[in-house]
């Protein structure tokens, strides 16, 4: 890999529209040359910009794996934190301060896998984050095993006379555990991803993106993945995003096609820091600590 | 009012109202303004098995349940079978003559049957009321006036049950309390009422409080015995102290999320038990590497494994000390008694957030679900926060802020998210000042050591801060009992009835665990006379540590590790058996058994 320069971008100022730009991290991604992570990093920088918040408003959250160490290429308050653990971390986060704009990303093995308990229960709680998987179906940090999303048959580091399990389908596990913006998205269709990240920020609850993007370095087609997906996307028409049980069926159909765009979105419920009446006063990390002598007094009174 | 030591026991299975009793009894003495404290040894069962909840009324200030009991109300014919032997001389029993009829001879002590059915109405036969007139009975032997129990009454019963039900129960105390006047010989102990009522509460009600007054405001949990009760003080009052609770898929995700509240500016807490607290090892790690501070108690239960979940031991040391792999700042705390759980934790809190790193409690469940009186003005609901170099407003100009700047004390000033002018990431790998991860594209060994350098620095800052341990009692003793966390009170007591039979004996305990100051404590050590290290666990876990730390090795070794607390007299008898240089090692026989 090359070596790369590192920078010191001055943070923007709150006021004034950002750009891309603005978001840019001062550290290049480290990431293989033609990795679909790339474009998803471009497409989160245009959708933090178009938000219309300054740098300092949003929280970008990550576990580990290759697509983890995105916080550190994006111009926002950061956190790199253990394999798997990113959705409870940004949970904690965001219910210290709702008015943040917390966004998650990692991977499949990161979110399907190693934290996939938290998965369910983050998308049951229907917390109010925009969790971004770049999936590329296999565990590219650690050179290349199969990952929760490797397809049946296909050899690999750990699987090396084929894989036997099936993979998940994240698209329709997120609809049926409680997420309440479910999309599906492919690196290589830049305006659709940013499209679907800005609006995944604009929705109060958990909105989840599956994207697919590909690895160049551990998968055999090498570059030529993207030519197999190219053929293999479809954009998702005629359906009804209000509608969980077409949306699952959509979700569960299998096939040579794959489907990309919103399959769910539920309006109707509310998030859990909207049901919470402790954060009506604003976040609990800008409320005054400790308690009053009324209230000491009131809670030693029950104990006499 | 002369000084008395008395204790009352309940027995039973659970289900019969053991709580309830002990509750009522309890509550009852300490609105007499009585030093109460409880334990309760129970099984891991819902309903059925058997409980045994004593009640230790003392003139003097306590901490732990002593050492005899003078009263038994015993609910069940297991109770009578299995506790009888328990009844100090001079001491009563109360029974059901319905369910009991023949108990072994014992003329020391006075039997005191009763009837349920001459005493109550009650249709349904299901024995509900019992416990009422066992207490009634029991509280007219030692003098308590029949009104306290009344009220209690109809604070417990009158919103859940109605008042046919609160007017049964009084009726029911009020024949129990007649009969046993005519019947039974009272105690000479006769408690009369003082000033200033008390308030009565658990060591994990107590530590919850403290994080009340702390500023907690981020509490998550997974259900876990014995630390439940702090979940079950914090969901209830969450609301009106702000604070916001969660309980979660497991304790990785628990420390996980206090760690994401943490970093986004609020004082974020948990607690798990041992089973738990290993689940949440490698996180607690990150805290420290990525330089936040958060709080976890860790309130023990026999292990390995699943263990011992109703039981009580110091088991833990070395998980908590060793917790996640590779070196960073951590501080461990051992709370010495239920009240000292109170003060702890805004102690703990303003340390972590001075220091920016882990800082774990460590207790058991021995002071966890035992209950205490305490004077309600000792309590400071507001005591000092100190949250150290906190960046919440705009400070510095923009690009200019290194979150991991590398200083003397080795704290660099810490920006919350959302304050503008200092984005930065925080990360679990290594990095360098300003965040860079420095494990991968970054890695430089000259960088790391500083960075790890930096780090380290502040267990100096730490060090200095924590108080060494004190030598209670006097310097020209014969022995030297050493403890630490919550066998505080009980090692005190065992030391001043050894003195008191003629054995010198002095205390030192230890609070404050880790960092150690080798010097400091290594003087206190140095007044040591024959030393005796006394612990709840098999291997001397705090023996090995100490020795670890200071190179100090203590001539014998008292410890227990069956799951019940030490009494006073299982620590007297061991260092009267150690200094008869029999062995080293004195394991205590546990008497009552439940």
């Amino acid at each position: 890999m090359a070596k790369r320069e590192r920078t010191t971008r001055r943070e923007r100022s709150v006021k004034g529209a950002p750009t891309a730009r603005d978001f840019k991290g001062d550290v290049n991604p480290d990431w293989c040359p033609g990795c679909g992570d790339f474009s998803v990093l471009s497409a989160l920088q245009n959708a933090y910009a178009k938000l219309g918040k300054g740098t300092h408003d949003h929280l970008t959250v990550s576990g580990i794996g290759c697509s983890s160490n995105l916080p550190g290429y994006v111009k926002t308050y950061g956190m790199h934190t253990l394999h798997g653990r990113a959705l409870a971390v940004a949970t904690g986060a965001k219910f210290a301060n709702h008015e943040l704009n917390v966004v998650v990303t990692g991977g499949d093995g990161d979110g399907y896998g190693i934290g996939g308990n938290h998965f369910i229960h983050t998308m049951r709680k229907n917390i109010d984050l925009l969790y971004i998987v770049m999936n590329n179906e296999t565990y590219g940090l650690t050179v290349g095993q199969a990952s929760p999303t490797t397809v049946v048959g296909e050899q690999t580091k750990s699987t090396p006379f084929g894989n036997l399990e099936s993979p998940l389908n994240p698209v329709a596990m997120a609809i049926v555990a409680g997420a309440t913006y479910v999309a599906r998205a492919f690196s290589s269709e830049r305006v659709q991803l940013a499209e679907l990240m800005y609006k995944g920020m604009q929705h109060k609850g958990f909105a989840f993106i599956d994207v697919i993007s590909p690895c160049v370095t551990w998968k055999k087609e090498k570059m030529q993945i993207f030519d197999y997906w190219k053929e293999r996307v479809h954009l998702l028409e005629d359906h009804d995003t209000s509608d969980r049980a077409a949306a699952l069926a959509q979700a569960v159909k299998t096939g040579h096609e794959t489907q990309l765009g919103l399959f769910y979105h539920d309006t109707s419920r509310q998030s859990l820091d909207q049901m919470e009446p402790v954060l009506e006063n604003g976040p609990i990390a800008h409320q005054p600590l400790g308690i009053t002598h009324e209230q000491g007094d009131a809670i030693l009174q029950k104990m006499m | 009012m002369a000084k008395y030591d008395f204790a009352i026991a309940v027995g039973g299975a659970p289900g019969q109202g053991i709580e309830t009793a002990g509750k009522s009894i309890s509550q009852i003495c300490a609105r007499y303004g009585l030093n109460v404290f409880t334990y309760t040894a129970y099984q891991s069962l819902i309903r059925g098995g058997h409980s045994f909840l004593t009640i230790r009324i003392s003139s003097e200030p306590i901490a732990n349940h002593g050492d005899k009991i003078d009263l038994i109300i015993a609910l069940d014919a297991n109770s009578v079978e299995k506790h009888l032997p328990h009844v100090a001389p001079g001491g009563a029993l109360i029974y059901n003559s319905e369910h009991v009829k023949e108990v072994p001879e014992r003329d020391d002590i006075q039997l005191c049957p009763i009837s349920y059915k001459e005493l109550t109405n009650d249709p349904d036969r299901k024995a509900k009321m019992l416990n009422v007139c066992m207490s009634s009975v029991a509280l007219q032997m030692v003098g308590i006036d029949l009104e306290e129990l009344e009220d209690i009454i109809v604070l417990a019963l009158l919103k859940r049950t109605g008042q046919a039900v609160v007017d049964a129960n009084i009726a029911a105390a009020r024949a129990s309390y007649d009969y046993a006047a005519e019947h039974f010989t009272p105690f000479d102990v006769q408690f009369e009422k003082q000033e200033p009522a008390l308030a009565f509460g658990s060591g994990n009600t107590l530590m919850a409080m403290g994080g009340a007054a702390a500023g907690v405001k981020f509490y998550a949990a997974y259900p876990m015995s014995p630390s439940t009760g702090i979940l079950h003080w914090m969901a209830p009052n969450a609301r009106d102290l702000g604070i916001i609770v969660r309980q979660c898929e497991d304790e990785i995700s628990v420390v996980n999320m206090v760690i994401g509240a943490a970093h986004a500016g609020a004082r974020a807490m948990c607690a798990t038990s041992g089973g738990g607290f290993a689940l949440m090892s490698e996180a607690i790690g990150s805290a420290g590497m990525m330089e936040i501070p958060i709080v976890v108690v860790n309130v023990q239960r026999g292990g390995p494994s699943t263990g011992l979940p109703t039981k009580t031991e110091q088991g833990d040391l070395w998980q908590v000390l060793g917790a996640s792999q590779g070196d960073f700042p951590k501080i461990v705390v051992s709370p010495t008694s239920i009240m000292d759980g109170f003060n702890t934790i805004p102690e703990l809190f303003n340390l972590v957030d001075k220091f920016q790193c882990p800082g774990m409690v460590l207790t058991d469940l021995s002071l966890a679900e035992g209950h205490t009186t305490f004077v309600p003005d000792s309590i400071n609901w507001q005591p000092e926060i100190d949250r150290g170099e906190l960046i919440a407003e705009q400070g510095q100009p923009d690009g200019e802020y290194l979150r991991y700047q590398i200083t003397d004390s080795g704290i660099s000033p810490r920006a919350i998210p959302g304050t503008p002018g200092h984005t930065h990431v925080v990360a679990t790998d290594d990095h360098d000042e300003d965040g860079g991860l420095i494990s991968d594209e970054f890695t430089n060994p000259h960088k790391r050591r500083d960075i790890m350098e930096k780090r380290q620095r502040k267990m100096e800052g730490i060090v200095e801060l924590l108080p060494p341990p004190t030598l209670e009692g006097t310097e020209d003793a014969e022995v030297t009992l050493i403890g630490w966390g919550s066998t505080h009170s009980v090692i005190s007591e065992a030391a001043q009835m050894l003195t008191e039979a003629g054995t010198v004996t002095n205390h030192i305990h230890f609070k404050w665990l880790y960092p150690m100051d080798e010097d400091a404590v290594n003087e206190v050590l140095s007044k040591s006379a024959h030393a005796i290290i006394v612990e709840c666990n098999y291997t001397g876990q705090f023996a090995r540590f100490l020795r670890g730390e200071t190179g100090f090795k203590a001539d014998g070794h008292i410890r227990k590790y069956d799951g019940e607390p030490f009494m006073p007299h299982h620590i007297v008898d061991g260092a009267r058996e150690l200094l008869a240089e029999k062995t080293d090692l004195y394991v205590p026989y546990q008497e009552i058994v439940v």
